[in-house]
C-alpha cells in the first residue's frame, strides 16, 4: 500500500472545534436559529401491545398556542414500511410502551408539552410479552447477526472435546440492557418547503439520515439536505435514523415552511433511540492441565423487538481470540415487545468479551497459572476462524507493556489477600479486540483556492471523536501542506457521500477517500494545482481485505477496592494497553481511548435497564434511575499505544480506536473483583448487593 | 399566563416576555439565543445546564426564568468575551477535557463555582472533618464535580484541566 508520509499525523493538535464547544458557540441540531420555529411534543402509548380505539385530539387542538396535533388519522402517508422502526403514525397497532402515536405542533414547547397532555387515548389492549430468559421455548436462530457474520459457527467436535477435557470452566454470565445515553439528547428540527425537506439532526451519518428519510416519506434522495456539523455524543445510537426523524418530518409536513423543533426528553430516550440487548451467555472452556485450550463453546441468548429484528453478534470476538482444535459458537433470539435494539459502543464484542475474558480468568485460577500467561499459551499463529495470517496481531505485547508498567508481576495470585483499612484490594487482567473495518462507499472532493489553501468535502460526523481534527491532520500530509492551509468540510449532505460513523470505520474510511482525492488531484493537476483546480475520489477497496485477519488488540489492567461491610466497589487504577496502528492525534486518542475505558467501567459497576414486566417499560428511564459513571468514579486511569504503522489498513496507517477502549474493560473489573474478594461475579453490574452475603 | 422579566445575560440587560412554565434554561436558548447552557436531561440529573447565577452554579432546567428576574447570568460563552478564552477554558483546551462537547460549557461554569464554594470553605463530602476549609485534592475536585456527567468519559482531562487552572492561579 502507498503509504502518506506523516508530518502532521502523529502531532497533538488542540481540538479544532474546541474553542467553539467549550465557548458553548458551536451549534448542536438544536441550536440553529431558525426564523418562527414550532416546537413537537409526542404522545406515547401506554400499553406494550395492542391497538388503538379511539383518540380525541379536541381538548390539545383548543389550547393556547397549539397549532396542530397529528395521529395515526391524519398524519401523512408514508411511502415504506420495509423498516418498521420508521412505520410512524401509519396504523392503530401499537408494538412496544412508549411508541409514539400522536404528536403535538405548537408555537411554544410549554403549549406543546401541556397539549400532549390533553390528549385523550383508548386502547384495545394485548397480552404483552416482555419477559426474558434463557429458558424460553420460543428463542431462535436469526438467518446472520449484525455486520452479517453467521449466526453459528462449528469447527471440529466442541462439546466431546469439552466433555474430555482435563480442566474445564462451564459458567453462565449475564450483562443486562444498556442504553448509549449521548449527553445531547436525539434531536431534530425538520423545515418542509416543497418540494425540500431540510433536518437539523444529530447523527452519525447525515447521508444515511438522508437516504433512509427520503425513502421513508417518498421522496427523491435530492429532495432531502441533512445538517449535523456538532454532535453530542451518540456510541451507535446515531447511527441510524430512528422514530423521531419521521415523526418531526411528518410535523413539518403539517406546517409548511416553518421549522418543527423536536428533542426527545430523556426518558424518551429510553424507549425510542435503541439500547443494547441484555445477554445470557453460557461460556464453556476446555483445556489440558498446562492451560492449553481444547475446546470452546459459547452459547449466547439475547433479545430483540417483535416488530423488527436486530441480533447483536455477541460470540463473534470468540471466533479469533484464542487457539483451539475444536469451537462452537452461537446466537439466540428471544423476539420480545420491546424497543428496538441497535447499535451501541462495540456491539459484539462489549457484552462478548465480558463473558470470555471472565471465562479465561476463571480458567487460569482451574490450572493455577497466571491470566497473562494462559493468554500467551493460547495465542493462535493465524485466524483460527478464516485460516488467514494477522495484519497485525500484537495481543502479547499488549498484555505484556501493560503487565510491565502495572507491576503485574509484584501481584500475589491468590484472591482476597491485600486489604487496606476495610477495603479488600485486587487486580485483574483482561484482552480486548475490535476489527478494522473501512467501510466503501465514501467520497471526498478537494479543490485548490488561493495561495496554497485547499477546500476539503466530506459528509463525515464528529459526535466527539475528533474528526473535525484528525481529518485536518490527515488531508494536510495527503496534500504535503500544513494544516492550516486545510479548510475542512463535514457534516452536510451537501458534500460528498460519506459512511456512517461507526464500527471504529470512520477516520479509516474517509481519511482513505481524503487521500484518494489529494492521488487524483495530483495526477489531474500535478504537484503545484492552480487555484479552481478540483478532484474527487472515493475509498478504494483494500488489496490485503480479504487475504489478512486485520483487527484491533489491547490489554486492559484494573484494581479495585472492595469495601469490607458495603460491598461497595471503588475502581482505584486503571490501565489501558492497545495496538491500533497509527494513532493520528495522540492528545485526541488517549482521551477517546480513557472514554471507552470509562464507559466499560460504567458497564460493570453502574449501568443496568430495568423493564418492569408487568407494563413493558424501562422503569429506571433518567440519570438518576439509571447511573453512568461520573467524576468522582474516575481515579488513575490512563491509556497507551503501540508505537505502529499498519500498512495493511489504511494508507495512514491507522485502524480506528471509537470501540476498542471499552472491550474487556468490564471483565478486567469483574476479574479484578474476584482476584479482591475470593467472589466470582458473572452479572453485570457489579453492584453491592452482590457482595454483600 | 405570561410575565416580563429582566435579566443580565453575559453582561448585557436583556428583558423578556414569556410563559410563567418557561425554564430559565429554555428561556436562554429558546427566547435569546444563548447556546452555552445546554439541556442534557431538564430534571437536574446532569449539569449540562449550568450557569453561574450571581455568581453561584445552578442548573438552569429547575430554575424558573420568572423565578430569576433581575438576576445576573454568566455563561461558558461570557466568560470568553471576544472569543477570547476564560484561563480555564484554556485549560479545558490544552488538557483535551472533552470530545463531544455537549457537556462541556457545564462543566466549566460548574467549576468555576466550586472553586469559589472550596475557597469560601464550603465542604464537600468527602471533606475530612469541617475545622479547616479543605485542600481541593484531586478526590475533592472529582467529588464536588460529579454533579456533571460526562458520557464521554473526559472525567481525567477535566480533572487535569482544574488542576492546571487552579496551579495557575497560584503563579501570578
Ligand atoms: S439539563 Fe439541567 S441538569 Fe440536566
Ligand atoms: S464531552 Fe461529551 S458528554 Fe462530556
Amino acid at each position: 500500500m502507498q503509504m502518506i508520509e506523516p508530518r502532521a499525523m502523529g502531532t497533538p493538535l488542540q481540538r479544532i472545534d474546541g474553542a467553539a464547544k467549550i465557548m458553548g458557540t458551536a451549534p448542536y441540531a438544536f441550536e440553529h436559529r431558525l426564523e418562527r420555529p414550532t416546537y413537537l411534543h409526542p404522545v406515547q402509548s401506554t400499553i406494550a401491545r395492542g391497538r388503538i380505539l379511539k383518540i380525541d385530539t379536541r381538548a390539545a387542538e383548543s389550547l393556547e398556542g397549539v397549532i396542530a396535533v397529528i395521529t395515526h388519522e391524519t398524519a401523512a402517508r408514508l411511502a415504506s414500511d420495509e423498516n418498521k422502526e420508521l412505520w410512524v403514525l401509519q396504523s392503530a397497532k401499537v408494538h412496544f410502551r412508549g411508541q409514539f402515536i400522536a404528536a403535538v405542533i405548537a408555537q411554544t414547547p410549554e403549549s406543546a408539552r401541556a397539549g400532549a397532555d390533553r390528549i385523550a387515548v383508548e386502547y384495545e389492549a394485548a397480552r404483552h410479552d416482555v419477559s426474558f430468559s434463557g429458558g424460553r421455548k420460543d428463542l431462535y436462530a436469526p438467518k446472520t447477526v449484525n455486520a452479517g457474520y453467521p449466526t453459528d459457527t462449528n469447527q471440529g467436535d466442541a462439546e466431546t472435546a469439552f466433555e474430555r477435557a482435563e480442566v474445564k470452566v462451564d459458567s453462565t454470565y449475564t450483562t443486562p440492557m444498556e442504553h448509549n445515553s449521548p449527553m445531547e439528547p436525539h434531536t431534530t428540527i425538520a423545515i418542509w418547503e416543497s418540494p425540500k425537506l431540510t433536518l437539523y439532526d444529530s447523527t452519525q451519518s447525515v447521508h444515511s439520515v438522508r437516504t433512509t428519510v427520503a425513502k421513508s416519506l417518498g421522496l427523491k434522495v435530492d429532495q432531502v439536505r441533512v445538517v449535523s456539523p456538532y454532535v453530542g455524543g451518540g456510541f451507535g445510537s446515531k447511527g441510524e435514523p430512528h422514530a423521531h426523524n419521521i415523526l418531526a418530518a411528518l410535523a413539518a409536513l403539517r406546517v409548511p415552511g416553518r421549522p418543527v423543533k423536536f428533542a426527545l426528553t430523556r426518558q424518551q430516550m429510553f424507549c425510542l433511540a435503541g439500547y443494547r440487548t441484555p445477554t445470557i451467555q453460557r461460556f464453556r472452556l476446555g483445556a489440558t492441565r498446562d492451560g492449553r485450550l481444547t475446546s470452546i463453546i459459547h452459547d449466547v441468548v439475547e433479545l430483540t423487538s417483535r416488530f423488527k429484528e436486530f441480533a447483536e453478534q455477541t460470540a463473534v470476538p470468540t471466533r479469533l481470540m484464542y487457539a483451539s482444535p475444536n469451537r462452537r459458537t452461537r446466537h439466540r433470539l428471544a423476539a420480545l415487545d420491546l424497543p428496538k435494539p441497535s447499535w451501541m459502543r462495540a456491539p459484539g464484542e462489549t457484552p462478548g468479551m465480558f463473558a470470555g475474558e471472565v471465562a479465561m480468568d476463571e480458567l487460569a485460577v482451574a490450572c493455577g497459572l497466571d491470566p497473562v500467561e494462559l493468554r500467551v499459551r493460547n495465542e493462535p499463529e493465524r485466524n483460527p476462524e478464516s485460516d488467514n495470517p494477522w495484519g497485525n496481531r500484537h495481543l502479547l505485547e499488549c498484555l505484556r507493556e501493560g503487565a510491565r508498567r502495572f507491576a503485574w508481576s509484584e501481584r500475589d495470585p491468590r484472591p482476597r489477600q491485600r486489604s487496606d483499612r476495610g477495603w479488600l484490594i485486587g487486580s485483574g487482567v483482561a484482552s480486548s479486540t475490535y476489527p478494522r473495518y473501512v467501510l466503501l462507499g465514501s467520497r471526498a472532493t478537494i479543490r485548490c483556492g488561493e495561495r496554497g489553501q485547499y477546500t476539503v468535502r466530506i459528509g463525515a460526523a464528529d459526535l466527539g471523536t475528533g474528526t473535525w481534527t484528525t481529518l485536518t491532520q490527515i488531508a494536510a500530509d495527503a496534500l504535503q501542506c500544513p494544516v492550516e492551509a486545510v479548510h475542512l468540510e463535514i457534516g452536510d449532505t451537501e458534500q460528498p457521500n460519506a459512511t456512517v460513523a461507526g464500527g471504529s470505520s470512520g477516520i479509516s474510511s474517509w481519511g482513505w477517500a481524503i487521500v484518494a482525492a489529494a492521488q487524483e488531484l495530483r495526477r489531474l493537476h500535478g504537484a503545484r494545482p492552480a487555484a479552481g483546480a478540483e478532484a474527487s475520489a472515493q475509498t478504494p477497496k483494500g488489496a490485503d481485505d480479504e487475504t489478512f485477519a486485520q483487527h484491533s488488540f489491547g490489554a486492559q489492567f484494573a484494581e479495585v477496592r472492595v469495601n469490607t461491610l458495603t460491598g461497595e466497589v471503588r475502581l482505584s487504577r486503571m490501565l489501558g494497553v492497545f495496538s491500533a496502528g497509527r494513532i493520528i492525534n495522540p492528545r485526541l486518542a488517549r482521551s477517546q481511548l480513557i472514554g471507552g475505558m470509562t464507559m466499560g467501567l460504567s458497564m460493570a459497576l453502574h449501568e443496568e435497564s430495568v423493564v418492569d414486566e408487568r407494563f413493558g417499560h424501562v422503569i429506571n428511564h433518567d440519570f438518576a434511575g439509571y447511573h453512568i459513571a461520573a467524576n468522582a468514579d474516575v481515579t488513575d486511569m490512563d491509556a497507551v499505544w503501540l508505537d505502529e504503522v499498519d500498512d495493511r489498513s489504511t494508507p495512514m496507517g491507522s485502524r480506528g480506536i471509537g470501540e476498542i477502549g471499552i472491550v474487556g474493560a468490564a471483565a478486567a473489573i469483574a476479574n479484578a473483583v474476584y482476584h479482591a474478594t475470593g467472589t466470582r461475579i458473572r452479572n453485570l453490574p457489579i453492584t453491592p448487593d452482590k457482595l454483600v452475603t | 399566563m405570561k410575565a416580563s422579566i429582566t435579566l443580565r445575560v453575559d453582561g448585557e440587560q436583556r428583558s423578556l416576555t414569556l410563559d410563567t412554565r418557561t425554564t430559565l434554561l429554555d428561556a436562554l436558548r429558546e427566547h435569546l439565543g444563548v447556546t452555552a447552557a445546554k439541556k442534557g436531561c431538564d430534571h437536574g440529573q446532569c449539569g449540562a445546564c449550568t450557569v453561574l447565577l450571581d455568581g453561584r452554579r445552578v442548573t438552569t432546567c429547575l430554575s424558573l426564568a420568572v423565578a430569576c428576574d433581575g438576576t445576573s447570568v454568566t455563561t461558558a460563552e461570557g466568560l470568553a468575551p471576544g472569543g477570547t478564552l476564560h484561563p480555564l477554558q484554556q485549560a479545558f483546551l490544552e488538557q483535551d477535557a472533552l470530545q463531544c462537547g455537549y457537556c462541556t460549557p457545564g462543566q466549566i461554569c460548574s467549576a468555576l463555582g466550586m472553586l469559589d464554594e472550596a475557597q469560601a470553605g464550603h465542604p464537600s463530602f468527602v471533606t475530612e472533618g469541617l475545622a479547616a476549609p479543605a485542600e481541593l485534592s484531586d478526590e475533592e475536585i472529582r467529588e464536588r464535580m460529579s454533579g456533571n456527567l460526562c458520557r464521554c468519559g473526559a472525567y481525567v482531562n477535566i480533572v487535569a484541566a482544574i488542576r492546571q487552572a487552579i496551579a495557575e492561579r497560584a503563579t501570578p
